[in-house]
């Protein structure tokens, strides 16, 4: 076995990096350019003019490239991990997530696609094009492979988003050891170099995750009793907050709608991002920007008013915080430490707020922030790390207990949850289950396991459906299925089974309601796309033929709509014979002659396109013509773009 | 240091092939870890089933043993380590988190001695702990619940009752008192089996059956009653 240096990973909503044990001490690795921040941006560069291939940057820039391309960049992608395109609508409505949908009827639970320029990525796919780069930073740090690493998760992440986060270190070539939660690990690197006894809460504002975690420090044993948060409550929610307010001011004020130019809602959201830290230190931020139209949108922003702007985002970190005290069994006067985590506890008024949930100033205490909040998971991953590599002599005394956050359970008759492995159990814990059947000769049993604290299942979120297959046919209850569910150290749930009175094996299909198959994560291992010339023509060619496919698919509807008609027949001939060229090419292996004929296609459509589109926007506002709503509607006529959805005023 | 069970039958270590007992989780001999013993949860510790438990004992050869144990100690081992690391901890961590708590304790330990308690997570059968009021209790329970209701309504309504606010304090004094009092009997139950033999131990096991039951029942009433008074007071924070 390899048996190269272990790395700690913290792989963030807004910024990402890399550590290891140098020597008895944690110690960032920083990237090419010097600095540690690597931003999670990622970024498809223009495909040059010549035909070459596409090239994917990652960090700052890739961060610069939001205000030129934005259609190319993403960012905040750890928001969409193991989600399905369902539940992510409220994200897309704050993210200019372009989520590509398949048309037909699309299976609400699966993995959301988003478009980067011509090409198409997963979440994890993302996650893994910024781990590859703290891979290389690292690679290039040591001048030696790095094929190991721990890498950390929100603790309130579930079963879904942690092994989409583990799909993804896999993708980029990482054999990610453990997941470890950020809070313990900000834990493990104060507890370094602290007294090693009592108890201490962790309270971690991210750029798009909460997290509230409450240890017990004994002998170098960090125990956590209770843990709980938000997986989507972050500084993200107070730019989104300030973006908000500055289009609605730029459009009453200005008569501009900057919501349909994405480049210039970029350039909206970085001034509020700096104004948000500019408040940290300040008691007064400005806006000042230039709108396209030569026009200024300068505007004051004091403290105060941001203060009571964000007083219902921070608000939301309370509960959970009351939640994990009254879990573990303690009041607030029981913590003897507080740690802060995470960029957004730079914000003073965080800080107040942490310092009246735990009474930490009538006791005489202040919360640490003594390791920076952007830096203290990525060290605290590298403690882990070398506790893993059992290689130093700091950590071989120091042991990590975590807890589930969520509690797991089973779907029980009538849609009720029986609940079989509490949250704040320590990892890995188990739970033993007994099924039968209910019908004579019944050969296999259906299992649907959820997380969550509800009593409904429907309330509770799927985690997955297993089916027990291969029960030998008995009378109704007459076969016992002994079932062993088993959280792992990760917080990744196992599944065995054994048909107790034939002694057979049960065999189980677990399908994940959530995620990719194991086949799906093996074809998206960058590597195979990034270095390889000819997997790279096979992902053009398929690439191709999807497109191909969406334009087929339309053509064959056309004659149902009721624009149809108005076309002539010569019209109708050139869409008939493009749409042949098209699917004879597509049986080909030239993603080159495909585009060309989808191109053809496109064009021999177009005149249908438009009518049907007239036909569509006339009904919509009621009766203008075409070129009387043109003005109107600018260019927002194709789609709303993603931010429309920031309400004015 | 691990007690040698009667039931106890010998088992090949997997690394060395000397024969050791099967409830331990380190071969004798060559010290590697083995798959998951299969004895009781009191034998994880070491111990023989007891009520009463010294905690910090329980606590330390918690840590003692997760630091042999645990995953973190195996990440570069063996496949086949890897897995009984990972089943050898979930059930030690299972065994602690049922041995720590008094109640569990009790629960597990009447479970093992074959007294059910109707608490088997069976799939779909609702639990009937509410269905066995104690027969004392039958009539201040329903009184008190009709208050809850009332309470409940007037709050809802924006409407103060000092009165029904005094009777439900009283009410949270004495069920928190008479909670108090069942601990106290299970306490003493607990002393009177661990230091009993077989017959008498039975006698003992069937008392805490009922006593866990009261206990079940009291303590849902104080906590809906906490319920209540609590939210009430949350109420008088001015809103900003």
């Amino acid at each position: 076995m390899a048996e190269g240096r272990v790395v700690g990973i913290d792989l963030g909503t807004t910024n990402s990096l890399v550590a290891f044990m140098e020597g008895e001490a944690p110690v960032v690795i920083p990237g090419a350019d010097g600095t540690n921040l690597v931003p999670s941006v990622v970024a498809l560069d223009p495909i040059p003019a010549d035909g070459g291939r596409a090239t994917i940057t990652v960090g700052n820039t890739a961060r610069r490239a939001l205000i030129e391309t934005p259609e190319r960049v993403v960012y905040s992608v750890k928001r969409l991990m193991g989600r399905g395109v369902a539940e992510i609508q409220e994200e897309l409505k704050l993210f200019p997530f372009r989520v590509v949908s398949d048309g037909g009827q699309p299976d609400p639970n699966e993995i959301p696609r988003i478009q980067l320029g011509e090409m198409q990525f997963t979440p994890p796919e993302i996650s893994a094009y910024v781990l590859r780069q703290l891979k290389r930073n690292a690679e290039r740090y040591f001048g030696s492979p790095v094929t190991q690493a721990v890498i950390t998760v929100p603790a309130y992440f579930n079963d879904a988003q942690r092994q989409a986060t583990k799909d993804a270190g896999r993708m980029a070539g990482l054999e990610v050891l453990r997941l470890v939660n950020e809070p313990t690990a900000a834990a493990l690197a104060y507890g370094l170099d602290r007294a090693k006894e009592g108890t201490i809460a962790v309270y971690d504002l991210g750029g798009g995750t909460f997290d509230i975690s409450i240890l017990k420090l004994k002998d170098g044993i960090f125990e956590v009793q209770s843990t709980n948060g938000d997986t989507h409550l972050g500084g993200d929610d107070i730019d989104n907050l300030l973006i908000a307010i500055a289009l609605g001011e730029i459009y009453s004020e200005h008569g501009v709608d900057l919501r349909p130019y994405p480049g210039a809602v970029q350039a909206v959201r970085k001034a509020a991002i700096e104004a948000k830290i500019r408040l940290s230190s300040e008691e007064e931020a400005r806006f000042d920007i230039e709108l396209p139209n030569g026009d200024r949108y300068q505007r004051e922003i004091p403290r105060e008013v941001f203060e009571m702007l964000i007083e219902t985002v921070l608000e939301r970190t309370a509960g959970p915080c009351k939640q994990a005290l009254a879990d573990a069994g303690i009041t607030p006067e029981q913590i003897d430490e507080v740690v802060l985590v995470g960029g957004s506890t730079r914000i003073p008024a965080v800080r107040q707020l942490v310092d009246d949930i735990f009474q930490l100033r009538p006791r005489g205490k202040r919360p640490h922030t003594e390791l920076n909040p952007d830096e203290v998971v990525a060290l605290g991953a590298a403690v882990q790390a070398g506790i893993l590599a059992g290689a130093s002599e700091t950590t071989e005394e120091l042991l990590l207990l975590d807890v589930t956050p969520l509690s797991l359970g089973i779907e029980a008759l009538g849609g009720t949850v029986a609940r079989i492995i509490q949250r704040n159990s320590t990892i890995p814990a188990s739970a033993t289950e007994h099924f039968t059947t209910g019908v004579d000769g019944q050969t296999s049993v259906a299992i649907h396991v959820v997380q969550g604290e509800r009593e409904l299942a429907s309330d509770c979120r799927s985690l997955a459906r297993f089916d027990l297959k291969g029960i030998p046919p008995m009378s109704a209850g007459l076969p016992r299925i002994e079932v062993k569910f088993l959280i792992d150290a990760d917080g990744i749930l196992q599944v065995t089974a054994r048909e107790q009175r034939s002694g057979q094996e049960a065999q189980i299909e677990v399908k994940a309601t959530y995620g990719l198959t194991d086949e799906q994560v093996e074809s998206m291992i960058l590597d195979s796309f990034d270095n390889a010339e000819a997997d790279f023509a096979k992902r053009l060619l398929i690439e191709a033929r999807n497109e191909a496919a969406t334009i087929l698919a339309a053509v064959e509807r056309a004659p149902e709509n009721p624009a149809w008609t108005l076309l002539s027949d010569e019209e109708k001939t050139k869409i008939f014979v493009a749409r042949d060229y098209l699917t004879a090419k597509v049986q080909g292996e030239e993603a080159e002659a495909i585009r060309e004929a989808v191109q053809l296609l496109d064009l021999a459509t177009r005149r249908f396109a438009e009518l049907m589109m007239e036909s569509a926007v006339t009904t919509a506002i009621g009766g203008k013509t075409m070129e009387a709503a043109g003005e109107e509607l600018g260019e927002a006529i194709s789609a709303p773009h993603a931010m429309a959805a920031a309400e004015f005023k | 240091m691990f007690k040698v069970l009667d039931n106890a039958v010998p088992v090949a270590c997997w690394s060395c092939a000397i024969g050791h007992s099967d409830s331990t989780l380190f071969c004798p001999h060559c010290s590697k870890i083995q798959p998951p013993p299969g004895g009781d949860f009191f034998s994880v510790f070491g111990l023989v089933p007891t009520l009463n438990l010294d905690l910090l004992a329980l606590e330390r050869e918690f840590h003692r043993l997760s630091r042999k144990l645990h995953p973190d100690r195996f990440a570069r081992a063996l496949e086949n380590e890897r897995q009984w690391s990972l089943a050898d901890t979930a059930l030690l961590n299972d065994a602690y988190r049922t041995l720590k708590d008094p109640i569990r304790r009790t629960e597990y330990l009447l479970k093992l001695e074959g007294n059910g308690l109707g608490e088997e997570h069976a799939t779909g059968n609702a639990r009937k702990d509410s269905s066995r009021v104690p027969s004392d209790l039958l009539e201040e329970a329903f009184e008190l619940n009709m208050q809850l209701e009332e309470m409940r309504m007037a709050r809802k309504m924006g409407e103060e009752d000092p009165q029904l606010q005094a009777d439900l304090e009283a009410a949270r004094k004495k069920y928190t008192v008479l909670l108090e009092a069942v601990d106290g009997d299970l306490r003493a139950a607990w002393t009177a089996w661990d230091e009993s033999d077989k017959a008498a131990r039975r006698l003992e096991q069937k008392k805490m059956v009922g006593l866990l039951d009261r206990r079940r029942y009291l303590s849902n009433l104080v906590r809906d009653v906490n319920e209540v008074l609590d939210a009430k007071s949350l109420l008088a924070v001015p809103v900003m």
